[in-house]
């Protein structure tokens, strides 16, 4: 289950909406080990694309520089899918390199008036993908 | 020639958990080769045949090494390399 406050999931919400039709993507980090979202990373989606998403490489390498000295891991890892629903596609699966996090998708469709807007969260092991529920708080 | 190279998560499963090892070589091809000596089935996360493969970031102190010389780049004593893989994915 992935437990979020109401204030995370409005950033990551108004992150993609703000970036359709481009895809949107970033991450919520945490303490290690804590599995509890707390700093809001929004990312350049260096594809600016309305079906890809790939973090920009220097960005990629600060990103991770940052969490390792503040003793942090990548809980959420999010980004939103712009006409399709928030599952996972193939190219997600293949590329999810964190076991650990959890994987957010959103779906940005509605505003296509393809349906009411998503919020869904996944783990992503080895290929195998498992919906989890979702728990939005207003804190922790 | 000792280089620092620092493992993410997904790999550490190859290196007892560690999150950095050290290698030697004159240029990253042989870094991987030396790295795959002692942790086997390394090599293969990282390189594919000849390349880099396409969702693996490697850089040479902070530098993408595809901007430098890909797997030719040449390395020093005291170099450190990062391995990442990338932030990928999307409906397509």
């Amino acid at each position: 289950m992935l437990t979020i406050t109401q204030s995370l999931y409005d950033q990551i919400v108004a992150h993609a909406r703000e970036d359709h039709p481009d895809e949107a993507c970033g991450v919520v980090a945490g303490p290690v080990g804590a599995g509890r979202p707390e700093r809001f990373i929004p990312m350049l989606n260096a594809a600016r694309s309305p079906t890809f998403y790939e973090f920009d490489s220097q960005d990629l390498l600060k990103l991770y520089r940052e969490m390792d000295d503040r003793d942090e891991e990548p809980v959420i890892i999010y980004h939103s899918h712009t006409a399709t629903e928030a599952y996972p596609s193939r190219t997600d699966i293949s590329y999810a390199n964190e076991p650990g996090a959890h994987y957010v998708l959103v779906s940005t469709a509605d505003t296509d008036g393809a349906g009411e807007f998503q919020f869904r969260s996944f783990r992503i092991v080895e290929g195998e993908v498992t919906e989890e529920e979702v728990k939005v708080v207003e804190a922790y | 020639m000792a280089i620092e190279v620092r493992i993410p998560t997904i790999l550490r499963t190859y290196t007892d958990g560690q999150k950095a090892v050290e290698g030697n070589g004159e240029t990253l091809a042989e870094l991987f080769a030396d790295l795959e000596a002692r942790h086997p089935g390394i090599q293969a996360r990282i390189v594919d045949g000849d390349q880099l493969r396409r969702f693996v970031n490697v850089y040479l102190n902070d530098e993408d090494v595809r901007f430098l010389d890909g797997i030719s780049t040449k390395l020093a004593d005291g170099d450190n390399v990062t391995i990442l893989p990338a932030v990928a994915g999307g409906m397509a």
